[in-house]
């Protein structure tokens, strides 16, 4: 359904949310972000006992739970809500995507029941140096080798990629001539040559690394062809999953920035009261359920395999991005001061969102990969 | 309502029309037998020219109709709201006498509310009704209202005691919009139209029974006549379509919808013509120019948006969920759409922007647009009073400390003209 949740959506959405209001109030934020890991493993096994988060979106003979891409949204929107500390993008969305896109049935049966029911985790390792979001813009190739390939080169802005047991990379087959000719490689994280690097992040509660491959050995997934297409469906799916995250967040933000303008006086009367403030507020408003149409809209169109999904994903991306940006930054100004401070939680949905619309490309990057697919003539 | 309903409705009123259907019958007459039967307002009560069906199964209904093209009542302009304050504020003598020749489509009704010194602050109305002992008379004057040259009726907010707070002290009638005591004038628009009128009182009279409701409930009426505007902006629409069949009923209709038409027919530019920016981008090669580019498409995505943000708020409706922020962000939005747009035609036409007329790009329609989009985020309620009621009644925030309370005739206000 596009333009409404079902009854059961919204009673899955109210247990998830009070279930998440328990398990990552923002003291576990804080300590998950402050850890190396940056997630607790205890309380990820506890998500995905209880409510089976991480199979929301795979199917039942996989040991998920079967639901399509409005789940897998809602699960995302009160993960950002909450700015839960999880391996969710990394291993439920980014590695199961591309596993569910670009695997063979026998290798998502050995690979998917680890990943849903959380004993292990998994991430997508696509980019390489510079800040390009285009797939044509890896230049990874594999080589072969006696048993299967070899993977030689850096691949940054890893997802968990410091944490993660498997690692799905996109590089070049050996005997690749075009573009199209990408393939998806499974690389086990305690393999010789693989050295992980934790880099830092002006998102604290979300960890990327960078991984260096000397002659790493990897298997080959999928039936032989090019996955190509498969990594930009994979793509497209988590962008409309962080931008579901990104307006759970937006409505966090803002949330808690109308309470404390009801509460914070000045001038002897609350600061809520001065349309310089309620107007902002009402302002993000607007732009945050703009975005929310747009991403309840995209994930839809996904569930339909409605082929304007392509565009309607870059769309959710881009509106989202703007519009959780917009509310952290009114979030932080109508706080003031103490929204500046470190112990004051703001900041920590600020950085989320402020990094979050960079990642798997900007509004700006969105907007014209949007035209490109819509426009008659480009 | 579930399905057997819908189809035992869609089954009773084709029988209706079967039986009735009568395109060789003039216009005026083929209503009057259509509002008596109740199929012509369905949602209205029983007692009223209706059925006291669901709104919700009206679709099916209008769908009966136009399947055979026979024709409805009369439900453009201003008679709805008209009609819809009736309902829920007149006494049924008032309903006797007004209802029908509301739907027949033999009165036309305006709505008298907007003045020079109150605008967004609607309250502050200054024209006055006094009461001589026998009728009111009416002195003042009131503008932005559409109709008003051909309107029988009048839908009035006047104050009638000056001593009481500025809310408390207004009325409501029903105003007779032909006699001598009302002057009406177009009001030319900086576009160019003159899609309103400015009306003046002088000594104009009210009879004592058409005053609506009692003294001093006059702000109470006005807000059923503005709810019902805003919840029937669709209706209205929708609506406004004549059909292209032949033959003198339809005729009869077609030129009632000119009529009725005329002052909105540039409502499209007002909105920002979004459906004209690829084909312009197209035709001025401007879609090549990656910082255009980047503008089109924030456009095209907040239109769409915008679109399905209200999509949602119809969809909460018929599911009979509560109404969440949707339905109060939607002018507010489709006024950034407005602007957002015209400031996209303008990079694309380039020089030609400065053109208008025959001279203009798709002869003077862009000018047409940039000169009409002011008004989007100006009617019906501007964006700043959007974003305190928003600001106020969805999100919660505290109002502003206001400095009108008090005896009316205290409160700081324009000078009269």
């Amino acid at each position: 359904m596009r333009f409404s949740f079902t009854d059961e959506q919204d009673q899955f959405r109210g247990v998830l949310r009070r279930f998440l209001a328990a398990q990552s109030p923002s003291t576990a934020v804080r300590q998950a972000m402050a850890s190396a890991t940056g997630y607790d493993r205890a309380s990820w096994q506890r998500m995905n006992n209880t409510l089976g988060f991480a199979g929301i979106h795979v199917s039942e003979d996989a040991g998920g739970a079967g639901f399509g891409y409005q789940e897998l949204g809602i699960v995302m929107e009160e993960m950002g809500r909450a700015l839960c500390c999880a391996p969710y993008l990394g291993s439920a969305v980014l590695a199961t995507e591309a596993l569910k896109n670009g695997a063979t049935r026998a290798e998502q049966a050995e690979f998917l029941p680890a990943l849903v029911s959380g004993e292990r985790t998994a991430t997508l390792a696509w980019m390489e140096a510079g800040d390009r979001w285009h797939t044509d813009a890896i230049a990874m190739k594999a080589r072969e080798s006696a048993d299967g390939y070899l993977l030689d080169g850096v691949k940054r802005y890893v997802v968990d990629g410091h944490t993660a047991d498997v690692v799905i990379v996109a590089a070049y087959a050996p005997a690749a001539s075009g573009a199209t000719d990408i393939a998806l490689f499974a690389v086990q994280a305690g393999s010789s040559g693989l050295e992980r690097r934790l880099l830092t992040t002006t998102d604290q509660t979300r960890k990327l690394a960078e991984l260096s491959f000397h002659a790493v050995p990897a298997r080959r997934l999928g039936e032989g062809g090019p996955a190509a297409a498969a990594l930009a469906r994979t793509l497209e799916h988590a962008a409309v999953a962080v931008a579901h995250e990104m307006v759970g967040a937006a409505q966090a933000l803002l949330e808690s920035t109308v309470e404390y303008a009801k509460l914070r006086m000045q001038f002897g009367r609350p600061i809520g009261s001065f349309q310089a403030v309620k107007h902002k507020c009402a302002a993000v408003l607007l732009e945050v359920e703009l975005a929310k149409a747009a991403v309840y809209y995209a994930a839809a169109a996904q569930d339909e395999e409605d082929p304007q999904a392509p565009a309607l994903a870059s769309m959710a991306k881009a509106l989202a991005s703007e519009a959780a940006l917009r509310a952290g930054t009114e979030a932080i100004q109508i706080h003031g001061g103490i929204g500046f401070t470190w112990d004051h939680d703001t900041h920590l949905w600020f950085k989320r969102v402020q990094s979050t619309a960079v990642l798997l490309g900007d509004a700006a990057w969105h907007r014209e990969r949007y035209l490109n697919l819509t426009a008659a003539t480009a | 309502m579930n399905e057997y309903d819908e189809a035992r409705v869609r089954e009773d009123v084709r029988a209706w029309l079967a039986a009735n259907w009568d395109p060789a019958a003039p216009l005026v007459d083929w209503r009057k037998r259509l509002a008596d039967s109740g199929w012509g307002v369905p949602h209205w009560p029983t007692a009223w020219y209706g059925r006291g069906l669901p709104v919700a199964l009206n679709k099916a209904i209008e769908d009966e109709f136009e399947a055979i093209g026979a024709v409805g009542v009369a439900r453009i302009g201003i008679r709805m709201l008209a009609a819809a304050t009736l309902l829920a504020h007149g006494s049924d003598a008032h309903k006797a006498r007004f209802l029908r020749r509301i739907l027949t489509g033999e009165d036309t009704w305006c709505q008298l509310f907007s003045e020079p010194g109150s605008g967004s602050d609607l309250a502050g109305a200054t024209t006055r009704a006094e009461f001589d002992g026998s009728r009111w008379r009416v002195n003042g004057q009131k503008l932005w209202t559409t109709s008003a040259h051909h309107a029988q009726w009048g839908l009035l907010l006047a104050r009638t005691d000056w001593d009481l707070p500025k809310h408390q002290g207004l009325s409501y009638f029903v105003i007779d919009m032909t006699q001598p005591g009302i002057e009406v004038q177009p009001l030319k628009q900086m576009n160019g139209y003159a899609s309103f009128n400015q009306v003046f009182f002088s000594d104009a009279e009210v009879a004592a029974e058409n005053l609506l409701g009692k003294v001093g409930d006059g702000w109470k009426i006005a807000m059923t006549t503005l709810a019902h505007e805003r919840r029937n902006a669709d209706a209205l629409r929708r609506w406004g379509h004549a059909s292209n069949r032949p033959g003198r009923i339809y005729d009869e209709e077609r030129a009632e919808i000119a009529t009725v038409m005329e002052p909105y027919k540039w409502y499209p530019q007002r909105a920002g013509r979004v459906d004209l920016v690829l084909p312009r981008a197209e035709e001025t090669a401007c879609i090549d120019d990656p910082v255009l580019r980047q503008d089109i498409a924030r456009l095209l995505m907040m239109a769409r948006a915008g679109e399905w943000l209200a999509q949602r708020a119809r969809t909460a409706q018929e599911l009979g969920r509560p109404e969440g922020p949707e339905g109060s962000l939607g002018k507010l939005a489709a006024s950034h759409v407005a602007r957002a747009a015209a400031a996209v035609h303008t990079a694309i036409s380039g020089a030609d922007a400065m053109l208008a007329g025959s001279d203009g790009p798709r002869e003077g329609l862009v000018a047409e647009i940039l000169l009409s989009v002011p008004a989007t985020s100006i009617a019906g309620g501007t964006d700043e009073i959007q974003l305190n009621i928003i600001a106020e009644r969805v999100l919660g925030l505290p109002r502003e400390p206001r400095l009108d309370g008090g005896p009316f005739r205290d409160v700081p206000r324009n000078p009269e003209r």
